[in-house]
Protein backbone atom coordinates (compact mmCIF):
# COMPACT_ATOMS: atom_id res chain seq x y z
CA UNK A 1 0.00 0.00 0.00
CA UNK A 2 1.24 3.66 -1.03
CA UNK A 3 2.20 5.99 1.71
CA UNK A 4 -0.75 8.17 2.69
CA UNK A 5 -0.70 11.69 0.88
CA UNK A 6 -1.54 14.77 2.83
CA UNK A 7 -0.53 17.98 1.79
CA UNK A 8 -1.02 21.01 3.93
CA UNK A 9 -0.04 24.63 2.16
CA UNK A 10 1.11 27.28 4.46
CA UNK A 11 -0.82 30.36 2.99
CA UNK A 12 0.88 33.61 2.25
CA UNK A 13 -1.94 36.54 2.97
CA UNK A 14 -1.95 40.04 4.78
CA UNK A 15 -4.44 38.76 7.18
CA UNK A 16 -7.56 40.17 4.96
CA UNK A 17 -6.74 38.84 1.76
CA UNK A 18 -4.48 35.51 0.34
CA UNK A 19 -1.46 36.50 -1.30
CA UNK A 20 -1.82 35.22 -5.29
CA UNK A 21 1.69 32.95 -4.58
CA UNK A 22 -0.37 30.54 -2.28
CA UNK A 23 -3.02 30.20 -5.36
CA UNK A 24 0.10 28.22 -7.29
CA UNK A 25 1.17 26.68 -4.15
CA UNK A 26 -2.19 24.92 -4.40
CA UNK A 27 -1.64 23.60 -7.47
CA UNK A 28 1.26 21.99 -6.77
CA UNK A 29 0.05 20.34 -3.58
CA UNK A 30 -3.01 19.22 -5.72
CA UNK A 31 -0.13 17.34 -8.01
CA UNK A 32 1.26 15.56 -4.72
CA UNK A 33 -1.90 13.87 -4.70
CA UNK A 34 -4.30 12.92 -1.33
CA UNK A 35 -6.23 15.65 0.56
CA UNK A 36 -4.85 19.41 0.40
CA UNK A 37 -5.49 21.72 3.14
CA UNK A 38 -4.55 25.10 3.77
CA UNK A 39 -2.87 26.30 7.07
CA UNK A 40 -3.81 30.45 7.85
CA UNK A 41 -1.93 31.36 10.64
CA UNK A 42 -2.50 35.18 11.28
CA UNK A 43 -4.15 37.79 13.55
CA UNK A 44 -7.74 38.65 12.62
CA UNK A 45 -7.16 36.71 9.32
CA UNK A 46 -10.77 35.60 8.88
CA UNK A 47 -10.74 37.46 5.13
CA UNK A 48 -7.84 35.28 4.16
CA UNK A 49 -9.23 32.03 5.74
CA UNK A 50 -12.67 32.68 3.92
CA UNK A 51 -10.53 33.34 0.49
CA UNK A 52 -8.52 29.85 1.23
CA UNK A 53 -12.18 28.07 1.51
CA UNK A 54 -12.61 29.41 -1.97
CA UNK A 55 -9.87 27.80 -3.49
CA UNK A 56 -11.52 25.13 -6.01
CA UNK A 57 -9.52 21.50 -4.50
CA UNK A 58 -8.85 22.56 -0.95
CA UNK A 59 -11.09 20.23 1.58
CA UNK A 60 -10.22 22.08 4.66
CA UNK A 61 -8.77 24.60 5.77
CA UNK A 62 -7.18 25.38 9.32
CA UNK A 63 -7.20 28.65 11.24
CA UNK A 64 -4.98 30.42 13.83
CA UNK A 65 -5.58 33.14 14.58
CA UNK A 66 -3.64 34.83 17.51
CA UNK A 67 -1.51 38.27 18.42
CA UNK A 68 1.64 36.30 18.18
CA UNK A 69 0.90 35.48 14.53
CA UNK A 70 0.40 39.64 13.60
CA UNK A 71 4.18 40.37 12.26
CA UNK A 72 4.40 36.91 10.58
CA UNK A 73 7.74 36.19 12.17
CA UNK A 74 9.56 33.00 10.97
CA UNK A 75 9.47 31.61 14.96
CA UNK A 76 5.83 32.06 15.45
CA UNK A 77 4.67 30.56 12.14
CA UNK A 78 7.21 27.99 12.04
CA UNK A 79 6.12 26.76 15.34
CA UNK A 80 2.12 27.13 14.33
CA UNK A 81 3.49 24.81 11.05
CA UNK A 82 4.82 22.15 13.72
CA UNK A 83 1.63 22.26 15.81
CA UNK A 84 -0.06 20.12 13.02
CA UNK A 85 2.58 18.99 11.30
CA UNK A 86 2.49 15.36 12.38
CA UNK A 87 -1.20 14.74 10.38
CA UNK A 88 0.67 15.68 7.35
CA UNK A 89 3.02 13.65 4.75
CA UNK A 90 3.50 17.32 2.62
CA UNK A 91 3.94 20.55 3.61
CA UNK A 92 4.15 23.04 1.10
CA UNK A 93 5.51 26.61 1.10
CA UNK A 94 4.99 29.45 -1.67
CA UNK A 95 9.04 29.89 -2.59
CA UNK A 96 8.53 34.11 -1.54
CA UNK A 97 10.69 36.12 0.89
CA UNK A 98 7.80 34.90 3.78
CA UNK A 99 7.83 30.92 2.57
CA UNK A 100 11.89 30.81 2.12
CA UNK A 101 12.17 32.15 5.91
CA UNK A 102 9.79 29.82 7.58
CA UNK A 103 10.42 26.30 5.63
CA UNK A 104 13.77 25.46 6.67
CA UNK A 105 13.10 26.14 10.33
CA UNK A 106 10.13 23.67 9.70
CA UNK A 107 12.28 21.03 8.11
CA UNK A 108 14.92 21.61 10.37
CA UNK A 109 12.77 20.69 13.80
CA UNK A 110 11.02 17.74 11.83
CA UNK A 111 14.72 16.41 11.20
CA UNK A 112 14.05 16.32 7.37
CA UNK A 113 15.42 17.92 4.46
CA UNK A 114 13.68 20.57 2.58
CA UNK A 115 13.41 20.93 -1.25
CA UNK A 116 13.66 24.37 -2.52
CA UNK A 117 12.15 26.06 -5.58
CA UNK A 118 10.48 22.41 -6.97
CA UNK A 119 9.47 24.14 -10.34
CA UNK A 120 7.40 20.30 -10.94
CA UNK A 121 6.08 17.45 -9.13
CA UNK A 122 6.94 14.32 -10.64
CA UNK A 123 5.28 11.90 -7.82
CA UNK A 124 4.96 12.39 -4.04
CA UNK A 125 8.69 12.07 -3.52
CA UNK A 126 10.70 13.13 -6.59
CA UNK A 127 10.77 16.67 -7.82
CA UNK A 128 12.07 19.00 -10.14
CA UNK A 129 14.36 21.84 -8.90
CA UNK A 130 16.63 24.15 -10.51
CA UNK A 131 20.21 24.75 -9.57
CA UNK A 132 23.14 27.08 -10.43
CA UNK A 133 20.75 29.71 -11.82
CA UNK A 134 18.53 27.09 -13.45
CA UNK A 135 21.23 26.39 -15.60
CA UNK A 136 21.02 22.65 -14.84
CA UNK A 137 17.75 21.13 -13.89
CA UNK A 138 17.90 19.04 -11.03
CA UNK A 139 15.63 15.79 -10.51
CA UNK A 140 15.49 14.85 -6.82
CA UNK A 141 14.12 12.34 -4.48
CA UNK A 142 13.27 13.07 -0.52
CA UNK A 143 13.41 10.03 1.82
CA UNK A 144 11.95 11.43 4.53
CA UNK A 145 9.02 10.70 5.98
CA UNK A 146 7.50 14.12 6.07
CA UNK A 147 8.69 16.54 2.64
CA UNK A 148 8.71 19.94 3.19
CA UNK A 149 8.72 21.82 -0.43
CA UNK A 150 9.17 25.06 -1.11
CA UNK A 151 7.37 26.23 -4.43
CA UNK A 152 8.65 27.94 -7.22
CA UNK A 153 5.25 30.14 -8.37
CA UNK A 154 6.08 30.98 -11.55
CA UNK A 155 6.61 26.69 -12.04
CA UNK A 156 2.37 26.52 -11.98
CA UNK A 157 -1.18 28.17 -12.71
CA UNK A 158 -2.87 29.69 -9.61
CA UNK A 159 -5.44 27.12 -8.56
CA UNK A 160 -9.25 28.53 -9.80
CA UNK A 161 -11.82 29.24 -7.04
CA UNK A 162 -14.94 27.79 -6.54
CA UNK A 163 -14.32 25.58 -3.60
CA UNK A 164 -16.14 25.06 -0.60
CA UNK A 165 -13.98 23.83 2.02
CA UNK A 166 -14.41 23.99 5.85
CA UNK A 167 -13.06 26.45 8.19
CA UNK A 168 -11.64 24.69 11.30
CA UNK A 169 -9.72 26.76 13.87
CA UNK A 170 -7.25 26.16 15.65
CA UNK A 171 -5.36 27.26 18.45
CA UNK A 172 -2.74 30.17 18.01
CA UNK A 173 1.10 29.36 19.17
CA UNK A 174 1.95 31.53 21.82
CA UNK A 175 4.31 33.80 21.37
CA UNK A 176 8.53 32.98 20.83
CA UNK A 177 9.29 36.00 22.51
CA UNK A 178 12.44 35.52 20.30
CA UNK A 179 12.25 38.48 17.85
CA UNK A 180 9.95 41.53 17.68
CA UNK A 181 9.26 43.36 14.92
CA UNK A 182 10.16 47.34 14.46
CA UNK A 183 8.81 48.57 11.74
CA UNK A 184 8.58 48.32 8.05
CA UNK A 185 8.84 50.37 4.38
CA UNK A 186 6.61 49.03 2.24
CA UNK A 187 6.26 50.53 -1.27
CA UNK A 188 2.96 51.89 -2.02
CA UNK A 189 1.90 51.35 -5.19
CA UNK A 190 -1.02 50.68 -7.38
CA UNK A 191 1.18 48.55 -9.95
CA UNK A 192 0.40 44.77 -9.84
CA UNK A 193 3.47 43.19 -8.09
CA UNK A 194 5.99 41.73 -9.34
CA UNK A 195 5.84 38.06 -9.22
CA UNK A 196 2.43 38.44 -10.23
CA UNK A 197 2.41 40.92 -13.10
CA UNK A 198 1.13 39.76 -16.11
CA UNK A 199 3.33 42.56 -17.51
CA UNK A 200 6.81 43.67 -16.76
CA UNK A 201 8.73 46.54 -17.92
CA UNK A 202 12.90 46.53 -16.50
CA UNK A 203 15.80 48.58 -16.74
CA UNK A 204 19.40 47.98 -16.42
CA UNK A 205 22.55 49.86 -15.80
CA UNK A 206 21.91 51.64 -19.04
CA UNK A 207 18.74 53.86 -17.62
CA UNK A 208 22.12 55.89 -15.62
CA UNK A 209 20.40 57.74 -12.67
CA UNK A 210 17.20 56.62 -10.99
CA UNK A 211 15.71 60.23 -12.53
CA UNK A 212 16.00 58.91 -16.07
CA UNK A 213 14.89 55.33 -14.74
CA UNK A 214 11.37 56.69 -13.72
CA UNK A 215 11.37 59.19 -16.54
CA UNK A 216 11.88 56.76 -19.40
CA UNK A 217 10.27 53.56 -17.70
CA UNK A 218 7.55 55.01 -16.18
CA UNK A 219 5.10 56.17 -18.43
CA UNK A 220 5.53 52.73 -20.64
CA UNK A 221 4.39 50.67 -17.75
CA UNK A 222 1.47 52.76 -17.08
CA UNK A 223 0.48 52.06 -20.08
CA UNK A 224 0.82 48.98 -20.14
CA UNK A 225 -0.80 48.39 -16.48
CA UNK A 226 2.97 46.44 -15.59
CA UNK A 227 4.87 45.97 -12.98
CA UNK A 228 8.74 47.73 -12.68
CA UNK A 229 12.00 45.61 -12.40
CA UNK A 230 15.08 46.00 -12.89
CA UNK A 231 18.78 44.30 -13.51
CA UNK A 232 21.01 43.80 -10.47
CA UNK A 233 23.13 46.29 -11.76
CA UNK A 234 20.37 49.42 -11.87
CA UNK A 235 19.65 48.18 -8.41
CA UNK A 236 23.40 48.37 -7.18
CA UNK A 237 23.53 51.67 -8.69
CA UNK A 238 20.47 52.88 -6.82
CA UNK A 239 18.57 53.50 -10.06
CA UNK A 240 15.88 51.31 -8.44
CA UNK A 241 14.36 49.87 -5.11
CA UNK A 242 16.18 46.53 -4.03
CA UNK A 243 12.85 44.71 -4.23
CA UNK A 244 12.44 45.63 -7.81
CA UNK A 245 15.60 43.26 -8.64
CA UNK A 246 14.91 40.14 -11.37
CA UNK A 247 16.92 37.31 -11.34
CA UNK A 248 18.57 34.28 -9.04
CA UNK A 249 19.17 36.25 -5.99
CA UNK A 250 16.33 38.63 -6.48
CA UNK A 251 12.31 37.60 -7.61
CA UNK A 252 11.66 34.68 -10.09
CA UNK A 253 9.08 36.13 -12.47
CA UNK A 254 7.42 34.66 -15.64
CA UNK A 255 5.18 37.12 -16.99
CA UNK A 256 3.03 37.08 -20.37
CA UNK A 257 5.69 40.04 -21.57
CA UNK A 258 8.82 40.98 -20.48
CA UNK A 259 10.08 44.02 -21.60
CA UNK A 260 14.29 44.06 -20.91
CA UNK A 261 15.61 47.77 -21.54
CA UNK A 262 18.97 48.53 -21.27
CA UNK A 263 19.53 45.61 -19.58
CA UNK A 264 22.80 43.02 -21.32
CA UNK A 265 21.32 40.25 -20.06
CA UNK A 266 23.44 37.99 -17.04
CA UNK A 267 23.34 34.66 -16.03
CA UNK A 268 21.69 35.62 -13.04
CA UNK A 269 18.98 37.90 -14.56
CA UNK A 270 17.95 35.47 -17.30
CA UNK A 271 17.79 32.67 -14.22
CA UNK A 272 14.65 35.26 -13.03
CA UNK A 273 13.00 35.95 -16.37
CA UNK A 274 13.68 33.11 -19.06
CA UNK A 275 10.41 31.36 -18.57
CA UNK A 276 7.76 34.49 -19.26
CA UNK A 277 6.28 33.98 -22.33
CA UNK A 278 7.12 36.57 -24.81
CA UNK A 279 10.64 38.72 -24.57
CA UNK A 280 11.65 42.16 -25.89
CA UNK A 281 14.97 43.16 -25.47
CA UNK A 282 15.46 46.86 -26.22
CA UNK A 283 19.63 47.81 -26.49
CA UNK A 284 21.59 49.26 -28.18
CA UNK A 285 24.27 46.95 -28.11
CA UNK A 286 24.05 44.21 -30.59
CA UNK A 287 26.12 41.69 -29.00
CA UNK A 288 23.82 41.93 -25.45
CA UNK A 289 23.27 38.27 -24.63
CA UNK A 290 19.75 39.65 -23.88
CA UNK A 291 18.98 38.75 -27.71
CA UNK A 292 19.95 35.30 -27.38
CA UNK A 293 16.67 34.84 -25.57
CA UNK A 294 14.90 37.84 -26.70
CA UNK A 295 11.76 36.73 -28.91
CA UNK A 296 12.30 40.10 -30.37
CA UNK A 297 14.90 42.05 -30.26
CA UNK A 298 15.07 45.79 -30.72
CA UNK A 299 18.79 47.11 -31.54
CA UNK A 300 18.31 50.96 -30.82
CA UNK A 301 19.04 53.60 -27.98
CA UNK A 302 16.45 53.12 -25.20
CA UNK A 303 16.01 56.72 -24.67
CA UNK A 304 15.01 56.97 -28.05
CA UNK A 305 12.88 53.93 -28.57
CA UNK A 306 11.29 53.69 -25.26
CA UNK A 307 9.48 57.04 -25.48
CA UNK A 308 8.33 56.00 -29.30
CA UNK A 309 6.93 52.97 -27.76
CA UNK A 310 4.77 54.53 -25.09
CA UNK A 311 3.64 56.68 -28.29
CA UNK A 312 3.00 53.91 -30.77
CA UNK A 313 0.68 52.23 -27.85
CA UNK A 314 -1.12 55.35 -27.27
CA UNK A 315 -2.46 55.55 -30.72
CA UNK B 1 31.80 38.62 21.40
CA UNK B 2 32.61 35.98 19.20
CA UNK B 3 30.92 36.03 14.95
CA UNK B 4 30.59 32.50 13.53
CA UNK B 5 31.05 32.85 9.25
CA UNK B 6 30.11 29.65 7.70
CA UNK B 7 31.64 30.31 3.92
CA UNK B 8 30.96 27.80 1.41
CA UNK B 9 33.52 27.12 -1.58
CA UNK B 10 31.15 26.96 -4.36
CA UNK B 11 31.80 27.21 -8.88
CA UNK B 12 32.81 31.28 -9.04
CA UNK B 13 29.65 32.94 -10.44
CA UNK B 14 31.05 34.22 -13.30
CA UNK B 15 31.36 30.59 -14.63
CA UNK B 16 28.70 29.22 -16.88
CA UNK B 17 28.36 25.37 -15.95
CA UNK B 18 27.79 22.82 -18.06
CA UNK B 19 25.83 19.72 -17.10
CA UNK B 20 27.88 16.44 -17.47
CA UNK B 21 26.41 14.30 -20.06
CA UNK B 22 25.85 11.19 -18.56
CA UNK B 23 23.41 13.20 -16.45
CA UNK B 24 24.83 12.58 -13.11
CA UNK B 25 25.59 16.11 -12.17
CA UNK B 26 27.48 19.55 -13.66
CA UNK B 27 31.56 19.38 -14.73
CA UNK B 28 33.13 21.29 -11.78
CA UNK B 29 36.48 19.34 -12.80
CA UNK B 30 38.41 22.32 -13.35
CA UNK B 31 36.27 25.06 -12.92
CA UNK B 32 37.54 28.33 -10.91
CA UNK B 33 36.09 27.48 -7.78
CA UNK B 34 35.08 30.60 -5.35
CA UNK B 35 33.57 32.15 -1.87
CA UNK B 36 30.37 32.47 -2.18
CA UNK B 37 29.50 35.93 -2.49
CA UNK B 38 26.69 36.29 -0.12
CA UNK B 39 29.22 34.34 2.11
CA UNK B 40 31.83 37.30 1.48
CA UNK B 41 29.17 39.63 2.52
CA UNK B 42 29.09 38.18 5.98
CA UNK B 43 32.46 37.80 6.22
CA UNK B 44 33.04 41.73 5.32
CA UNK B 45 30.15 42.66 8.22
CA UNK B 46 31.40 40.48 10.86
CA UNK B 47 35.13 42.07 10.02
CA UNK B 48 33.52 45.61 9.82
CA UNK B 49 31.57 44.81 12.88
CA UNK B 50 34.66 43.70 14.89
CA UNK B 51 36.56 46.96 13.31
CA UNK B 52 33.93 48.68 14.99
CA UNK B 53 34.33 47.33 18.66
CA UNK B 54 31.22 44.99 18.67
CA UNK B 55 32.81 42.11 18.72
CA UNK B 56 35.87 40.63 19.50
CA UNK B 57 36.75 37.88 17.39
CA UNK B 58 35.75 36.78 14.04
CA UNK B 59 35.45 32.92 13.21
CA UNK B 60 35.52 31.45 9.56
CA UNK B 61 34.07 28.59 9.29
CA UNK B 62 33.77 26.13 6.31
CA UNK B 63 32.17 22.26 5.73
CA UNK B 64 33.29 20.35 2.90
CA UNK B 65 36.50 19.32 1.00
CA UNK B 66 39.99 19.71 2.06
CA UNK B 67 40.35 22.76 -0.89
CA UNK B 68 37.46 24.81 1.20
CA UNK B 69 40.95 26.15 3.55
CA UNK B 70 41.52 27.99 0.58
CA UNK B 71 38.03 29.70 1.46
CA UNK B 72 38.84 29.90 5.11
CA UNK B 73 42.25 31.94 4.21
CA UNK B 74 40.14 34.11 1.90
CA UNK B 75 37.79 34.75 4.44
CA UNK B 76 41.18 35.34 6.80
CA UNK B 77 42.48 37.68 4.31
CA UNK B 78 39.26 40.12 4.93
CA UNK B 79 40.00 40.08 8.19
CA UNK B 80 38.85 36.90 9.79
CA UNK B 81 41.17 35.85 12.59
CA UNK B 82 40.71 32.07 12.31
CA UNK B 83 39.25 29.11 10.67
CA UNK B 84 38.02 26.21 11.17
CA UNK B 85 37.10 23.64 8.69
CA UNK B 86 35.06 20.47 9.14
CA UNK B 87 36.11 18.42 6.40
CA UNK B 88 34.46 15.53 4.76
CA UNK B 89 34.74 15.02 0.83
CA UNK B 90 30.91 13.25 0.77
CA UNK B 91 27.97 15.77 -0.45
CA UNK B 92 26.88 17.65 2.10
CA UNK B 93 23.04 19.21 2.24
CA UNK B 94 21.62 22.05 4.26
CA UNK B 95 20.29 19.94 7.18
CA UNK B 96 23.93 18.03 7.59
CA UNK B 97 25.82 21.71 7.62
CA UNK B 98 23.11 23.52 9.97
CA UNK B 99 23.67 20.73 12.63
CA UNK B 100 27.87 20.88 12.24
CA UNK B 101 27.29 24.35 13.08
CA UNK B 102 25.12 24.06 15.49
CA UNK B 103 27.83 21.86 16.77
CA UNK B 104 30.26 24.87 16.33
CA UNK B 105 27.91 26.97 18.04
CA UNK B 106 27.95 24.79 21.19
CA UNK B 107 31.13 24.74 21.28
CA UNK B 108 32.55 28.37 20.65
CA UNK B 109 29.36 30.00 22.40
CA UNK B 110 29.48 32.85 19.51
CA UNK B 111 26.93 36.19 20.05
CA UNK B 112 26.22 36.37 16.08
CA UNK B 113 26.53 33.76 13.22
CA UNK B 114 26.30 35.56 10.19
CA UNK B 115 25.93 33.81 6.70
CA UNK B 116 25.06 34.19 3.15
CA UNK B 117 21.15 33.77 2.59
CA UNK B 118 21.54 31.53 -0.43
CA UNK B 119 24.65 29.42 -1.85
CA UNK B 120 24.85 30.12 -6.00
CA UNK B 121 25.50 26.62 -6.62
CA UNK B 122 22.36 24.62 -5.35
CA UNK B 123 20.44 28.07 -4.42
CA UNK B 124 18.56 26.36 -1.26
CA UNK B 125 18.68 29.21 1.17
CA UNK B 126 18.02 27.04 4.18
CA UNK B 127 21.17 27.12 6.01
CA UNK B 128 20.54 29.72 8.25
CA UNK B 129 16.88 29.52 8.81
CA UNK B 130 17.70 25.87 10.30
CA UNK B 131 21.01 26.73 12.40
CA UNK B 132 18.42 28.91 13.83
CA UNK B 133 16.12 26.02 14.45
CA UNK B 134 17.96 23.94 15.88
CA UNK B 135 19.97 26.14 18.19
CA UNK B 136 17.07 27.43 19.46
CA UNK B 137 17.87 31.52 18.23
CA UNK B 138 16.03 34.29 16.69
CA UNK B 139 16.98 34.81 13.29
CA UNK B 140 16.91 37.81 10.73
CA UNK B 141 17.11 36.31 7.17
CA UNK B 142 17.66 38.58 4.01
CA UNK B 143 19.69 41.21 5.87
CA UNK B 144 20.26 44.75 3.91
CA UNK B 145 21.60 46.32 7.59
CA UNK B 146 22.74 45.20 10.81
CA UNK B 147 23.01 46.93 14.20
CA UNK B 148 24.83 46.24 17.49
CA UNK B 149 23.53 47.78 20.52
CA UNK B 150 23.31 47.71 24.08
CA UNK B 151 23.38 43.86 23.40
CA UNK B 152 20.67 43.88 21.06
CA UNK B 153 20.74 43.03 17.34
CA UNK B 154 18.86 44.87 14.87
CA UNK B 155 18.32 44.04 11.34
CA UNK B 156 16.48 45.10 8.76
CA UNK B 157 15.70 42.87 6.56
CA UNK B 158 14.27 42.63 2.47
CA UNK B 159 10.94 41.33 1.87
CA UNK B 160 8.43 41.23 -0.66
CA UNK B 161 7.31 44.54 -1.70
CA UNK B 162 9.71 46.39 0.53
CA UNK B 163 11.88 46.30 4.25
CA UNK B 164 11.33 45.31 7.81
CA UNK B 165 13.31 45.72 10.65
CA UNK B 166 13.18 43.64 13.48
CA UNK B 167 14.98 43.58 17.23
CA UNK B 168 16.02 40.44 19.18
CA UNK B 169 18.36 39.74 21.56
CA UNK B 170 21.42 37.93 21.01
CA UNK B 171 23.12 35.63 20.34
CA UNK B 172 21.12 35.74 16.74
CA UNK B 173 21.53 34.10 13.29
CA UNK B 174 21.41 36.74 10.28
CA UNK B 175 21.88 35.72 6.85
CA UNK B 176 22.89 38.32 4.27
CA UNK B 177 21.39 39.90 1.17
CA UNK B 178 23.09 41.56 -1.60
CA UNK B 179 22.70 44.84 -0.65
CA UNK B 180 24.40 44.70 3.19
CA UNK B 181 28.20 45.88 2.34
CA UNK B 182 30.54 46.13 -0.53
CA UNK B 183 33.07 43.78 0.43
CA UNK B 184 36.94 44.92 0.57
CA UNK B 185 39.32 43.94 -1.99
CA UNK B 186 42.10 41.68 0.01
CA UNK B 187 45.42 43.16 -0.25
CA UNK B 188 48.86 41.44 -0.73
CA UNK B 189 49.72 41.73 2.57
CA UNK B 190 46.66 40.44 4.41
CA UNK B 191 46.51 37.24 2.31
CA UNK B 192 50.16 36.94 3.55
CA UNK B 193 49.25 37.57 7.12
CA UNK B 194 46.11 35.07 6.74
CA UNK B 195 48.32 32.18 5.84
CA UNK B 196 49.95 32.69 9.27
CA UNK B 197 46.49 32.48 11.27
CA UNK B 198 44.99 29.56 13.08
CA UNK B 199 43.14 27.24 11.27
CA UNK B 200 41.82 23.89 12.76
CA UNK B 201 40.38 20.80 11.20
CA UNK B 202 37.46 18.42 12.16
CA UNK B 203 35.81 15.40 11.38
CA UNK B 204 31.88 15.55 11.06
CA UNK B 205 32.36 12.48 13.93
CA UNK B 206 34.40 14.75 15.93
CA UNK B 207 31.22 16.84 16.50
CA UNK B 208 28.97 13.96 16.68
CA UNK B 209 26.91 14.84 14.09
CA UNK B 210 25.78 12.47 10.88
CA UNK B 211 25.71 14.00 7.67
CA UNK B 212 24.14 11.46 5.60
CA UNK B 213 22.07 13.18 2.86
CA UNK B 214 18.41 12.89 3.30
CA UNK B 215 17.84 14.03 -0.54
CA UNK B 216 18.79 12.13 -3.30
CA UNK B 217 19.51 13.18 -6.78
CA UNK B 218 18.42 11.13 -9.23
CA UNK B 219 19.15 12.94 -12.70
CA UNK B 220 20.50 16.63 -13.75
CA UNK B 221 19.63 18.34 -17.13
CA UNK B 222 19.99 21.11 -19.18
CA UNK B 223 16.97 23.15 -19.08
CA UNK B 224 15.09 23.76 -21.96
CA UNK B 225 16.80 26.05 -23.97
CA UNK B 226 14.82 29.38 -25.45
CA UNK B 227 15.99 30.22 -28.63
CA UNK B 228 16.63 33.77 -30.04
CA UNK B 229 13.53 35.30 -31.68
CA UNK B 230 14.10 38.09 -34.77
CA UNK B 231 15.25 41.38 -35.04
CA UNK B 232 12.49 43.68 -35.70
CA UNK B 233 13.70 47.01 -37.65
CA UNK B 234 11.63 49.59 -35.21
CA UNK B 235 9.35 50.62 -33.06
CA UNK B 236 6.47 50.08 -35.19
CA UNK B 237 7.80 46.71 -36.47
CA UNK B 238 8.08 45.62 -32.59
CA UNK B 239 3.90 47.06 -31.67
CA UNK B 240 2.84 45.11 -34.58
CA UNK B 241 4.82 41.50 -33.67
CA UNK B 242 3.66 42.01 -30.15
CA UNK B 243 0.07 43.02 -31.16
CA UNK B 244 -0.42 40.61 -34.09
CA UNK B 245 2.04 37.61 -33.94
CA UNK B 246 2.67 37.14 -30.09
CA UNK B 247 -0.74 38.59 -28.92
CA UNK B 248 0.13 39.93 -25.74
CA UNK B 249 -0.47 43.73 -25.88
Amino acid sequence: MAALVNVLVVAEHDHGTLKGATLNTVTAALQCGGEVHVLVAGENARGAAQAAAQIAGVAKVLHADGASLKEQLAESVAAQVLAVARNYSHLLFPATAHGKNVAPRVAALLDVGQISDATKIIGADTFERPIYAGNAIATVQSSDATKVITVRTTGFDAAGSGGGATVETITAVADSGRSRFLCSEIAKSDRPELIAAKIIVSGGRAMGSSEKFNEVLTPLADKLGAALGASRAAVDAGYAPNDWQVGQTGKIVAPQLYIAAGISGAIQHLAGMKDSKVIVAINKDPEAPIFSIADYGLEADLFAAVPELVQALGS
Amino acid sequence: MKILVPVKRVVDYNVKVRVKADGTGVDIANVKMSMNPFDEIAVEEAVRLKEKGAATEVIAVSCGVTQCQETLRTAMAIGADRGILVECADELQPLAVAKLLKALVDKEQPGLVILGKQAIDDDCNQTGQMLAALADLPQATFASKVEVADGKLKVTREIDGGLETLSMAMPAVVTTDLRLNEPRYVTLPNIMKAKKKLLAIVKPADLGVDVAPRIKTLKVAEPPKRGAGVKVADVAALVDKLKNEAKVI
